[in-house]
């Protein structure tokens, strides 16, 4: 055959690689995030007035629920720390996990309009996630670092350390773990979609075995290895160890997160790609 | 040696029916149960068999079977069938917006695929974001937008609202500037879809000689599928008729419209549609077009009959049942406009068909669509848009031997002329 012998830029067909991640091709569409986050920050200040104002209300009162409930009632032992520091640091950090995970569990489903219309590599999507969920955090960590500052030299009660200086590698590894278990999930919701409501209801009992109401300290030593199996708690005791100086914070945590949170985040890219190429037929 | 941009060979994709659409675990864990206890499953949907495998049990539709072409760099390639032929399918494999089950397509040139026009645009965010964010998802680059921005902005003719959020936008203008997005994409081939069936006729008329443009003077292949027979003749000189998932003609596009309508002048199942909207309580299960008998075409000046038979399972009664029959001609002008709703009374029982008929056809010769609409008790239950084509042959409307061109009118009428 002589058509055989032209060179193909492209072949569609069924089968293809499990590893056949195309990252050149997100590469290429670099673009597309960068309006696709665009797009979220205009349609946020789009809004109403209150709009940006809720992402303040929000976690403030979310802490005065948590310092009536852990602090006053529950009297957890949070180090001699600022309450309002305390709370607010895990919330802060939380908040972004959280509802970046949410968002992205539910990807193919929100965007099922766009995806059965258009071709572009799908991994753009939950990568404008986690980068327009930062607009929101940035908001909310204003609020905490206004606190830590006051604190620090007002108050003269915490003292940060060297710690700060990770802030961008923990956004980046709560980044990826929310990418990665959100993938893993996203994939499956498009065929199961009552995942949803277990997935909603999975993060609220995910967060209590997270130390964001208490630090790691506070916890029986029996019970400790637990919460140490979770990646998010090295990232938690790191922030605070790094803003409010205090807490059991080990170089070591730092990095079985690290670890961890790579092995699921290519677990994650791995199954989103199988899924992505017909999900359309299920959805 | 030609240049071969898409070569399609073997390909095949299969849909499942009934397996997948539960959507929820908790249900598909309920089939599994019904299923170990050797029971039916509790959510098979009823009515949804297929006709085309009839393979008795299969839960398996293929639709589109073994289909190869190969298409030339520089070619304008229609893709005509009729509703459910599997054309969405094969132009949705070749924007890979799903794959194929079996087979490949090897393609030389950058795809960009036109399944929709304003894809992704924002209601919120202005002419000028949503012709970046829009241009972005079709694949170009932001350097590639800007340059061709002012291009853009001049085809889509909105230039004074081009800092309006789109939501406050016409319609018309919408489109408008979602095509103009589209219709600036750089790519060796284009795949569109039947994106023309909005816009006014102007503006019609502008995407087409774009698209014209684009095949015969930059040189760039063009798929194109559309119902619009006429648009398929001016802009393709290939054609490819789908019918029921397979490849039925190939080859120059006279003959594959010809092809075509030979094929789909006089009925239509219209149950396997998916392309309809509505809850379905009454759906349109067939429809016939005929002339003077059964047998006979629709010929100008004689008489004509419209037979549509509905899948009424929940015994609806007539008077609850509302419907109009729209007639277009081919390039989608609104010709006649029928409806139950018009008459002085519909009868009071249950009925499964109901015929439109008139002693003296007005059409003139030409190619027509039926579009229907029905309600139920005010509720829309099914609505299939080019539901059917149909062909008029000329006829000898005025007794005189003597016909209207079809350029001068598509409607013929009984006037008098007098002289004093």
């Amino acid at each position: 055959m002589q058509q055989s012998k032209q060179p193909w830029t492209e072949i569609i067909q069924s089968k293809s690689s499990l590893f056949s991640v195309n990252l050149a091709e997100v590469w290429r569409y670099r673009d597309l995030l960068f309006l696709l986050v665009k797009r979220d920050f205009i349609t946020f200040y789009k809004q109403t007035i209150l709009g940006p104002i809720w992402f303040f209300i929000q976690p403030l009162l979310t802490m005065l629920v948590y310092i009536i409930l852990f602090g006053q009632i529950a009297k957890i032992d949070i180090n001699n720390v600022p309450q309002i520091a305390f709370f607010l640091s895990g919330i802060t950090i939380w908040n972004y996990f959280s509802e970046s995970l949410t968002k992205i569990s539910t990807v193919f489903k929100d965007n099922a309009s766009v995806f059965g219309k258009v071709y572009f590599p799908r991994l753009i999507m939950p990568l404008s996630i986690v980068f327009s969920g930062l607009m929101k955090f940035l908001v909310q960590f204003t609020l905490f670092i206004i606190v830590v500052l006051y604190y620090t030299y007002v108050e003269e009660s915490i003292h940060p350390t060297i710690w700060v200086l990770a802030t961008p590698f923990l956004i980046l590894l709560m980044a990826l773990f929310a990418l990665g278990i959100g993938m893993i999930f996203s994939s499956l919701t498009t065929k199961y979609k009552d995942l949803t409501f277990l997935l909603t209801f999975g993060i609220q009992l995910f967060m209590y075995a997270t130390p964001v109401v208490y630090p790691i300290s506070a916890m029986p030593e029996r019970l400790k290895w637990i919460i140490k199996l979770n990646p998010l708690s090295g990232i938690f005791e790191c922030f605070r160890y790094g803003y409010l100086g205090s807490g059991t914070f080990e170089t070591s945590d730092i990095l079985t997160s690290t670890a961890l949170i790579s092995v699921l985040f290519i677990i994650g890219v791995i199954i989103f790609n199988k899924v992505e190429k017909d999900f359309m037929d299920t959805v | 040696m030609k240049n071969i941009a898409i070569l399609a060979e073997n390909i095949s994709k299969q849909y499942r029916l009934g397996e997948v659409g539960t959507g929820t675990l908790s249900h598909d864990l309920n089939r599994m149960i019904s299923k170990l206890r050797g029971k039916g499953d509790p959510y098979l949907k009823i009515g949804d068999t297929n006709d085309r495998t009839t393979s008795g049990n299969s839960q398996y539709v293929w639709s589109l079977k073994d289909i190869n072409f190969e298409i030339e760099q520089g070619d304008a390639v229609g893709i005509i069938g009729r509703n459910g032929a599997g054309k969405s399918t094969l132009l949705k494999l070749l924007s890979k917006v799903t794959k194929p089950t079996t087979g490949s397509f090897k393609v030389n040139g950058r795809i960009a695929s036109l399944l929709e026009v304003g894809t992704g645009f924002n209601p919120e965010m202005t002419g000028r974001e949503n012709i970046y964010l829009n241009g972005a998802i079709l694949g170009m680059r932001k350097a590639e937008i800007d340059r061709k921005f002012d291009e853009i902005v001049a085809f889509s003719g909105v230039e004074r609202y081009i800092d309006t959020p789109v939501k406050r936008y016409s319609s018309g203008m919408y489109v408008r500037l979602a095509f103009a997005v589209a219709a600036h994409l750089e790519s060796e081939i284009l795949i569109v879809d039947e994106v023309l069936a909005v816009g006014d006729a102007e503006f019609q008329k502008k995407c087409l000689g774009k698209m014209g443009d684009v095949s015969k003077e930059e040189g760039r292949t063009v798929l194109f599928v559309s119902h619009n027979m006429s648009a398929v003749q001016n802009l393709c000189n290939k054609g490819i008729v789908l019918s029921n998932g397979t490849t039925e003609f190939v080859g120059n596009v006279e003959e594959s419209i010809q092809h075509y309508l030979k094929r789909n002048t006089d009925s239509i199942n219209l149950l396997e549609t998916k392309e309809r909207k509505g809850s379905g309580v009454v759906k349109f299960a067939e429809i016939n077009v005929f002339g003077a008998t059964r047998e006979t075409k629709p010929q100008s000046g004689q008489p004509f009959t419209m037979e549509f038979v509905l899948a009424n399972n929940q015994q609806v009664n007539f008077a609850d049942i509302e419907f109009d029959v729209r007639i277009d001609d081919q390039i989608g002008q609104r010709i006649l406009w029928m409806s139950t709703t018009l008459m002085k009374e519909t009868p009071n029982r249950v009925g499964n068909v109901v015929t439109f008929s008139m002693d003296r056809l007005v059409l003139n010769e030409g190619i027509y669509f039926i579009t229907v609409y029905m309600t139920v008790n005010k509720d829309l239950s099914d609505w299939v848009q080019n539901a059917i084509t149909f062909e008029v042959s000329e006829g000898d409307f005025y007794n005189t031997g003597k016909r209207v061109p079809a350029l001068h009118s598509k409607v013929l009428v009984d006037y008098q002329v007098q002289y004093s």
